[in-house]
């Protein structure tokens, strides 16, 4: 035998070789191998370095549950630390490097931690790195920043696509050992929907692991499962996480076992699986036994050492002690002898062991040792011998290189728990089983504590007819083949007599028996203060090989039962989960859909620059050459008050309202009155929360008798829709209103400026009057445009100038952009964007989003006399509330600088002059401020207490952050044409 | 969380909005004047532990409203309907 494989045997495909790097130094292994069997056939047992002490470590399981062979896997982008090498399944080209160590593994400096051990027990941390107070900052806290940790993530954008999918099914069976197939194969033949979740490549479970001599049936289940039409097997995924209402979070790693994912598949996919009921059959882990020493490589699991040899074709080790308090670890020997290593002894800790551990430890030619328990181990950085105490008490030392240990099995539950249901210890078993399952969950199989394969088949079986009935499919029995005897018999040790500082109990964070015994003499007896305390079951693998064993040693510390201790929860994820996964496709430019007007790609096309304003993209300036945006905003302005510019303002809410009772629905939602609004003609409309502050505003036009278009805010387009449909349906359900977002279906751009008139005529058909009289300032018609198009016009304006809104379909939103400009040349017609649009509406004192911040009242905005004093609205009351009526609130005026150089920065808050600047001095705050190219200056609008009552005092603008600290006259909102008549005529 | 909506069957709950309360009823004084009777339906809610029946917006769906009956200690849901009609 060359290295540690074996000759023949195990699920690998031997015809193939694999290269891989471990540490620099290069091996080969074979498909089927995980990363850490082809370490041990190389004769790799050294893999890291623990947490804290920084001792040796090596494997010590073949599964998930892997505390200490942690490895940073791949380079650069791709880098992944904490990869457990027991997942990773091998591929062409692998490159793992160990961690948590310098300059090696071999010569690790931080080892010398081991010697600092006292000082660094369990709750250290509260208790050092005080004094003196100013090292903590320089000192001591980069330098446990540089300690800490395990592996190193990598620093550039994750390379590789991840996808989120969501399937459905009847029935979820988790975990495809011998339960989870026998539960899958029933459910699935009844016709039931059945996903088959299992997190490694194969299925079959323990039935690979323990070869079994039925082992065959996983392989005719497997085939039989695939051939059903409604049944799907997810291998190499994960259910990590139990939800409400069936819902639940599955990881499936579509390409980790290759180099790098082929292209057009995403490197992971996280699945979100909506299940009428689910069948959980996740096994169980060994527990490891606590002694002193416990944790050198070479200690190994009983169960993955016959994994490595039945599964791998791996021995683990040449010469072997087998330690075990219970029958199931008594097939590791025949399994041992069977692969060519040596079993130098069974050290049973049962003082009554009973006749098959005899018979096993002489068929193996092993000695036998009953009551007897390991108690050291020695050999720097691998396993050389095991220190035993016999039954009388007298030690002797064993040479071996491997140690299989075995304290019993802890059924998975922790999907069962993820509801608050605690799990209950079973004495016969010396187990927690689930408690109180999340709704439509069953558990089966060893996750259930049903330990033998007799059981667990035909519970499996059992679940998948009674959960595909419960759904109404009729399940016929399965038949299943007889499974030879098992014996499950165990007498519980929980730590070796005087284990102390040496006996891991979680392995992983370096928690030992002495942390323990420490917690629970500071008065950390309770689980949830021990976990905290001492961090055992903190780590990533969430205390998987240590909870049991932990709260365990504390009932006996403490003189409870173990049900009288209790046991912590666990939270989702099972298993870690990359934030990739998480994020799936949502990422960088699709992190949120984008929602573009009909005018973006004739925007794109001048050039324009865009902005997100909520899930949109608008145009905020429209460069032309050697401008800077500055200059081209100033253009843009000049543009709309001198001659005519076209914006988009599609993205606007807009309500369609049709119905008998639409003025007085509107009397209802708007502060202001409908009733008399005639057909033809908008108004402006001012909407309350019930609270009494502004929700939003917008106008509203009156289209025909019974049928009317409103407007909102980009932003609270959809708020507004859901509080108009709470209004009629909770409110007022008899109401003779319909009403329906139209907000996509119709394009709509503002044409502003003296010249808008006369570019309108150009595109309206001659039938339409848009003389002064005809369309005044807020009329509103249905027109047709370009010989017969249907489209609106709305004589509104935000920017003070002659203006109007016109409306067209939306897939004519394009061609309505590029008319106007064709038909405008000679008017001077410019596209104008929201920074324009912005300083336009600020020069005429419009409040808008920073005004309208869900923090203001209509007294505060000076819109008052907006507030009907004859009708009930949604508000009405409580905006009568003395304290929104306070004139001393901050109330809307305007502000200019004194030194008309200056910026006035939105966001300064207001204080008097020679005023200390504290809160207690906080007169209010500006709201909107923009450079006006109408007036050549800074200009701002903001919420000062008092509001117009201060008009003409010279205030101070005061911004820290940003190093801003100017005088400010207060003014009226109104900056431009107060009296309004560019609006008319 | 799923939701049983009435008009488009068990949908996520990201499709919704959650409004709260379903058993408090606006006052009918026409709003003239603040009193205890609005203070309560704006701000005062109890806050059971059991069945609670509450309102709900299927505004990425049907945009019905819905009274949902929702045990606030295990998210169960025990009954969905429309609120059309009138709040049960």
């Amino acid at each position: 035998m060359s290295g540690f494989r074996l000759p023949q045997g195990g699920l690998i495909d031997r015809d193939r070789s694999l290269r891989f790097s471990f540490d620099g130094k290069s091996y080969r292994g074979h498909p089927g191998d995980t990363l850490a069997s082809a370490l041990l056939a190389s004769g790799v047992r050294l893999v890291g370095r623990s947490f804290k002490y920084h001792r040796p470590r090596g494997i010590l399981s073949a599964g998930p549950e892997e505390p200490n062979a942690l490895v940073e896997l791949g380079r650069g982008a791709r880098r992944e630390p904490n990869s457990r090498a027991t997942l990773v399944e091998l591929y062409d080209g692998l490159i793992a490097v160990s961690q948590n160590r310098f300059p090696s593994l071999r010569f690790d400096l931080m080892s010398m931690n081991t010697l600092l051990a006292p000082l660094l027990s369990a709750g250290f941390y509260y208790k050092t790195f005080m004094w003196p107070a100013s090292f903590w900052e320089k000192f001591y806290e980069p330098m446990i920043r540089r300690a800490a940790g395990l592996g190193r993530a990598a620093t550039e954008p994750d390379p590789d696509a991840y996808e989120n999918a969501t399937a459905f099914c009847d029935v979820l069976v988790i975990g495809a050992g011998p339960a989870g197939l026998a539960a899958a194969l029933a459910a699935g033949r009844s016709g039931a929907r059945v996903i088959l979740c299992e997190q490694d490549r194969v299925l079959g479970g323990r039935l690979h692991d323990d070869r079994h001599p039925e082992v065959g049936w996983a392989d005719r289940a497997e085939a039989e499962l695939a051939a059903l039409p409604e049944v799907t097997i997810m291998r190499r995924t994960q259910v990590f996480g139990v939800y409400d209402g069936g819902t639940y979070a599955a990881l499936e790693r579509v390409a980790d076992h290759l180099l790098v994912p082929p292209p057009g598949l995403p490197r992971q996919r996280l699945w979100r699986i909506i299940a009428r009921r689910c069948i959980l059959a996740a096994g169980a882990i060994e527990r490891p036994l606590v002694f002193d020493g416990n944790d050198r490589p070479g200690v190994m699991l009983a169960g993955a050492v016959r994994s490595y040899i039945n599964r791998y074709g791996v021995a683990p080790g040449r010469r072997a002690v087998v330690f075990a308090n219970n029958d199931s670890a008594l097939a590791t020997l025949a399994d041992l002898t069977r692969a060519g290593v040596r079993v130098a002894a069974l050290v049973d800790s049962r003082p009554q062991p009973g006749a098959g551990a005899e018979a096993a430890a002489a068929a193996a030619g092993a000695e036998f040792l009953s009551g007897a328990v390991v108690c050291g181990t020695s050999g720097g950085q691998g396993l050389r011998a095991v220190t035993v105490a016999g039954a009388d008490g007298a030690r002797r030392r064993i040479s071996c290189d491997l140690l299989a240990i075995s304290g019993g099995w802890n059924p998975s539950v922790q999907l069962a728990t993820h509801h608050g249901g605690r799990p209950v210890w079973d004495e016969t078993i010396a187990a927690l089983v689930p408690g109180a399952t999340p709704p439509g969950m069953s558990v089966v199989g060893a996750a259930a504590g049903q330990f033998t394969t007799q059981t667990a088949w035909s519970e499996g079986a059992q679940a998948g007819i009674a959960t595909a009935a419960a759904g109404g499919f009729a399940a016929a029995p399965l038949e299943l083949p007889a499974a030879p005897l098992e014996s499950t018999a165990i007498v519980p040790l929980w730590q070796v007599a005087g284990a102390g500082g040496t006996a891991f109990v979680d392995f992983q964070n370096d928690v030992t028996v002495k942390d323990i015994r420490l917690a629970k003499q500071e008065g950390f007896h309770a689980v949830e203060h021990l976990k905290r305390y001492t961090t055992l079951g903190m780590a990533t693998d969430q205390g998987k090989t240590s909870n049991v064993n932990a709260l365990a040693i504390m009932a006996g510390l403490t003189g409870r039962s173990i049900a009288e201790t209790g046991t912590t929860l666990l939270r989702p994820p099972v298993q870690p989960v990359a934030i990739g996964a998480l994020a799936g496709q949502h990422r960088g430019r699709e992190f949120r859909p984008v929602r573009l007007p009909p005018t973006h790609r004739w925007a794109e096309g001048l050039g324009a620059v865009f902005i997100d304003a909520g899930q949109w993209l608008r145009a905020q300036w429209y460069p032309r050459p050697g401008e800077d945006w500055q200059a081209s905003v100033n253009r843009e302005v000049r543009a709309v008050r001198e001659k005519v510019g076209i914006c988009d303002v599609t993205t606007l809410g807009k309500i369609d309202l049709q119905g008998t009772d639409v003025a007085e629905f509107l009397e209802l939602v708007y502060a202001n009155g409908w009733k008399n609004l005639p057909v033809g003609r908008a108004r402006y409309g001012l909407m309350l929360r019930e609270d009494g502050f502004v929700l939003d505003d917008g106008t509203t036009a009156r289209l025909g008798e019974q049928h009317y278009v409103m407007t909102t805010t980009t932003v609270n387009a959809g708020r507004v829709m859901q509080h108009l449909e709470f209004c009629h349906q909770v409110l007022w359900p008899e109401a003779d209103v319909q009403m329906i977002s139209v907000t996509d279906q119709w394009a709509q751009l503002a044409v502003a400026g003296p010249n808008s008139r006369a570019l309108l005529r150009r595109i309206v058909d001659p039938e339409f009057d848009l003389g002064n009289q005809a369309l005044p300032y807020m009329g509103a018609a249905a027109i047709t445009i370009c010989g017969g198009q249907k489209a609106r016009l709305f004589r509104l304006s935000f920017s003070g100038e002659l203006a109007y809104e016109i409306a067209a379909p939306a897939r004519f939103g394009d061609s309505l952009a590029r008319v106007l400009m064709e038909q405008g040349g000679d008017l001077g017609v410019t596209p104008y964007g929201t920074e324009a649009l912005g300083v336009l509406r600020i020069e005429k004192g419009h409040p808008a989003g920073p005004e309208l911040n869900g923090q203001t009242t209509a007294h505060d905005l000076g819109m008052a006399k907006l507030l009907s004093k004859r009708k009930d609205f949604i508000g009405r009351a409580m905006a009568a509330r003395p304290a929104l009526t306070d004139t001393a609130r901050p109330g809307l005026a305007g502000f200019r600088p004194v030194d008309p150089a200056a910026i006035i920065p939105a966001g300064a808050h207001l204080l008097r002059q020679g005023v200390a600047a504290i809160a207690a001095e906080d007169l209010g705050w500006i709201t909107s401020a923009v450079y006006s190219a109408t007036f050549g200056g800074w200009i701002a609008l903001g919420m000062v207490a008092g509001g117009a009552a201060r008009i003409g005092e010279t205030l101070r603008a005061y911004d820290p952050l940003r190093g801003h600290d100017i005088p400010v006259t207060v003014t009226a909102p109104v900056f431009y044409d107060a009296a309004g008549e560019r609006l008319h005529g | 969380m799923r939701i049983p909506c009435p008009c488009c069957g068990e949908r996520g709950l990201e499709e919704f909005t959650y409004v709260g309360d379903a058993s408090v009823r606006r006052p009918q004084d026409g709003g003239a004047s603040v009193d205890a009777a609005w203070e309560a339906y704006v701000y005062l809610r109890d806050n059971p532990a059991g069945p609670h029946r509450e309102l709900w917006y299927h505004g990425a769906g049907c945009r019905s409203w819905l009274v949902v009956t929702r045990d606030t200690r295990n998210h169960a849901i025990l009954d969905a309907v429309r609120v059309q009609g009138g709040l049960p």
